[in-house]
This record gives structure tokens, sequence and C-alpha cells, in this order.
């Protein structure tokens, strides 16, 4: 059972209907006790980083999703999941999750021809094997809709990049801990791949 | 570097598909559920849902085919047509769609847009913009005119000066609709939709016109837009999705190959 975190931000039912989908048992909650029990955690979302971490305070998640990461609880972070698990977003200039180390910048770029938000398909390049990213071909494109991108401290917390006027991180983790930036359940067969792999992933 | 799309529009009416389809299987004829997967599996980048239904009363069924295509497709999927508050918006997303068109009822309402915007992000909210072709004149100096109600309705507005104001009310992308071009399947309109793309900052999707691939190609590289919407292409069995984005591929433009 996969219990996905509801905090008011967008796109649980999408999440929801690929693990129906998938044949993977999955329930919605935002109740932080069912998040502390629970076996498995997807923390996706759209949105704002600010309203997102305000939004998890005023429902006491924070503490019960930093309280499950740190007991082991295998977790999947989608868009908003991934930058807020961070130690701190430049959008709305908030504090995130502190889950690893790290900061989500916005893109800037000298050239006006790259639009923001990077919205569309782009190509995901696993630069380090990961359970959760296998059964991927090269070249697999998923779906993007963000302004702003994780960059953990450690460069050995990422394992997949994409490429937007320059190289970006697209997938970062550590230990039972694993986020996309993209978001799988829009992204096709190659985003329900990840969302599959994920259900079966076993943490050392 | 982002892939260029390919969106395919349905038009929907009280459930069904409004616009004859050919079929490889009959059975499924008039089914946009069915249809929306074929086009999923074929490859296809986005959908869009155009619910063309009359009466408010048969609007919920719509709805309906929102939760169904969001428990099947699982690529982002739009829906347009009879959108004016931001109630009627947040419906058809909590069904499962990721973006709304907003279209006359924008252009009658403008701060409809910015309150969408506000609600869901720009992200979800695309402005859809009908244009003719007119004579410049002081008030359209583009010589692109915004038509409302289906194409019935010049506005007197300027295209290019509408999709800037929407873009400063909020909209997160643009479908360029050429009224000129429409049904012609005689290729996009180029000059406007690279018009429409130089003067706004975000992702312009060129609709109307395409009846080949060198058509797509032409608007994606000429036109300067980031996605072609194809329709009687798609539905008419000429071209499948695959087929068009290993052309494009081919003529070497980014494309997702699924």
């Amino acid at each position: 059972m996969i219990t996905i975190v509801d905090y008011q931000a967008g796109n649980l039912t999408s999440v929801r209907r690929a693990l129906d989908h998938l044949g993977i048992p999955s329930r919605i909650t935002a109740d932080p006790n069912l998040v502390r029990q629970a076996e498995r955690i997807i923390f996706p979302g759209v949105g704002h980083a600010g309203a997102a971490m305000a939004v998890l305070k005023e429902r006491s998640l924070d503490s019960a999703l930093v309280e499950a990461v740190q007991a082991g609880t295998p977790t999947l972070g989608i868009c908003i999941g991934c930058q807020i698990i961070l130690g701190y977003s430049q959008e709305g200039d908030t504090p995130g999750l502190g889950l690893l180390p790290g900061i989500c910048t916005r893109f800037q770029f000298p050239d006006a021809a790259l639009k923001i938000p990077h919205m569309g398909w782009n190509a995901v390049t696993v630069t380090r094997p990961h359970p959760v990213l296998s059964h991927l071909r090269p070249g697999n494109e998923f779906y993007f809709v963000h302004s702003f991108y994780p960059q953990p401290e450690d460069p050995n917390e990422v394992y997949a990049i994409c490429d937007y006027g320059g190289p970006f991180p697209a997938a970062i983790g550590g230990g039972n801990l694993f986020a996309v930036q993209f978001h799988a359940e829009k992204s096709g067969p190659a985003g329900l791949q990840i969302l599959k792999n994920f259900a079966e992933w076993q943490p050392c | 570097m982002l892939s260029k799309r390919i969106l395919s529009c349905l038009d929907v009416r009280d459930g069904k598909l409004a616009k004859s389809v050919k079929f490889v299987n009959t059975r499924d004829i008039g089914d946009p559920v069915v249809q929306a997967r074929r086009y999923y599996e074929d490859g296809l980048d986005e959908l869009v849902f155009y619910d063309i239904t009359a009466s408010s009363d048969k609007r919920a069924i719509m709805i309906e085919v929102v939760g169904q295509v969001a428990a099947q497709v699982f690529i982002p999927f739009s829906v347009g047509g009879g959108l004016r508050t931001v109630a009627d918006c947040s419906r058809v997303l909590l069904a499962g769609a990721e973006k709304i068109h907003l279209n006359s009822a924008a252009v009658r309402r403008p701060e409809l847009i910015a309150e969408a915007a506000h609600a869901f992000g720009a992200q979800a909210v695309v402005l859809s913009m009908d244009v003719l072709r007119v004579a410049p004149t002081q008030t359209i100096p583009s010589g692109y005119e915004i038509v409302i109600n289906g194409g019935r309705t010049p506005m007197g507005q300027d295209a290019v000066a509408w999709a800037r104001r929407g873009v400063d009310l909020g909209a997160g992308e643009l479908v360029v609709n050429s009224i000129d071009a429409d049904g012609t399947r005689e290729g996009y309109e180029l000059t406007l939709t690279r018009t429409i793309a130089e003067a706004v900052s975000i992702p312009v999707i060129a609709s109307g016109g395409g009846g080949t691939p060198e058509h797509l190609y032409q608007v994606l590289t000429e036109g300067k837009a980031d996605a072609a919407l194809v329709a009687s292409m798609l539905h008419y069995g000429e071209y499948t999705v695959r087929e068009i984005k290993e052309y494009l591929a081919g003529r070497g433009l980014k494309i997702r190959m699924a």
C-alpha cells in the first residue's frame, strides 16, 4: 500500500490513477499518523514551494514526513516533492524539509529564447544507476513543468540529469528517499515504469 | 532541450466524438476515451478535449469523460469549451485534466485568466485564441483580429496585443488558431504563428491548417511554434502519430519517440 500525501498541491488524483492502472494499491491522506505508519510514501505536487511548506506545517505533515523518512520508509518525491526535501528553496524564500542537504534554485538564462517554466518533454540521462530508474531506455523523455530545480550539495545524490540551457538534476536521492523533478504520472510508459520501480524498490 | 510537442484535439459533444473519425476498428466509433487511448499508445505528447456540448445540463457528461481519460491516458491533457468561471475550471481539473483552455469567456472578461492562474497556477491555464487575417488598421496594427464564438464574432481587437495581455494576466501557454487556415489542410498560418511566438515568452501551440507532416515541420521551425496541434490528419486515419513523429525526427527536430 502506497500512501500519497495530500497537502493540497494538485496532481494527487493523477498519481492515484497511474497507480490504479499499474494495479498498485494506494490511499490519499492528510493524516500525519497515517504518514508515520505508511509502508511506502509518494509525495507529489505542483505549485509553489513556499505555499506547499505552509500547508505541510499547518497539517503537521512536515514532521510526520521527516520522521517517516528517518525511520526508513521508502519515499518518492515528485516535482514540488523533489524540491522541498532539500534544505532551502528560493521559491518563496522558504526552508525545506532538510531531508537532503541542498537548495532549490530558479532557472536563469541569459538567452531569452529559453522560456521559463521549463515545460514539456525532455530527455533524462541516468548518471548513476538506481533501482527506481531501472528498465529505462537511453533517451527516454519525461514531462516537466517547473521554474526551479533541485541542487543537492553532494553530487553523489544526483542520479539523473536533464538538459535545459545546461544540465540540471532530474532525479536525486539518498538512502530510502528518492525524488524526480518530472511528472512520472504524466510521462507515458516510461513514467509508469518509474512508479512501478518505486513500488518494488527495497532500499537496503 | 525540450522536444517539440504534437497535440491533437478531440471535439466532444454530449460525451461523444463530434466529428466522424475514421477507425481501423469501427466498433469503437464515437468514444473519445477509446480514441484518446489510441493516440496515447501511438505516442501523442498531449491531448486537448474541446467540449462543444450546446446545452448546459449535459455538461456534466464531459466531467465523466475527463475522469475516464485520466484513468487510461498518462500524458498531459487539457479541456476547453464552455469554461466561464473558476468553478467550471476547477471541476475539470479535479476530474483529472492538467490544464484548461480559456477562449471566448476570457476575451469577454480578461480577469478570468488572472483568477484561474491564481487558483491553479499559470501552468494550468492555456489561452486559446481564434484569429482572423484582416487589413491592418490603427486598432489592429498586426492585421490579425481576435474572433470569438467559434469564429462568428469579430472583436476589433489585435491578436498580438491580446496575446501579450494574456501572458501578463497569467496564461501559461497560448493556442493560436488561424481561422483562415483552419480546415484547409494547406498548412499552418506561419506568419501569424511566428508573430505571436516572437511577441510572448510562453509556449505557443499552432493550430489550424495542418495537412501533412511537412506542414508541422514548417510551423515548428519557420513558424517558431513550440508545439503543433493536428486534427483531421490523424482523425481521418491518413497519418499516425508515429509517422508524423518519424518524419519530424528525420528532418532533425527533437521529438519524443515513445
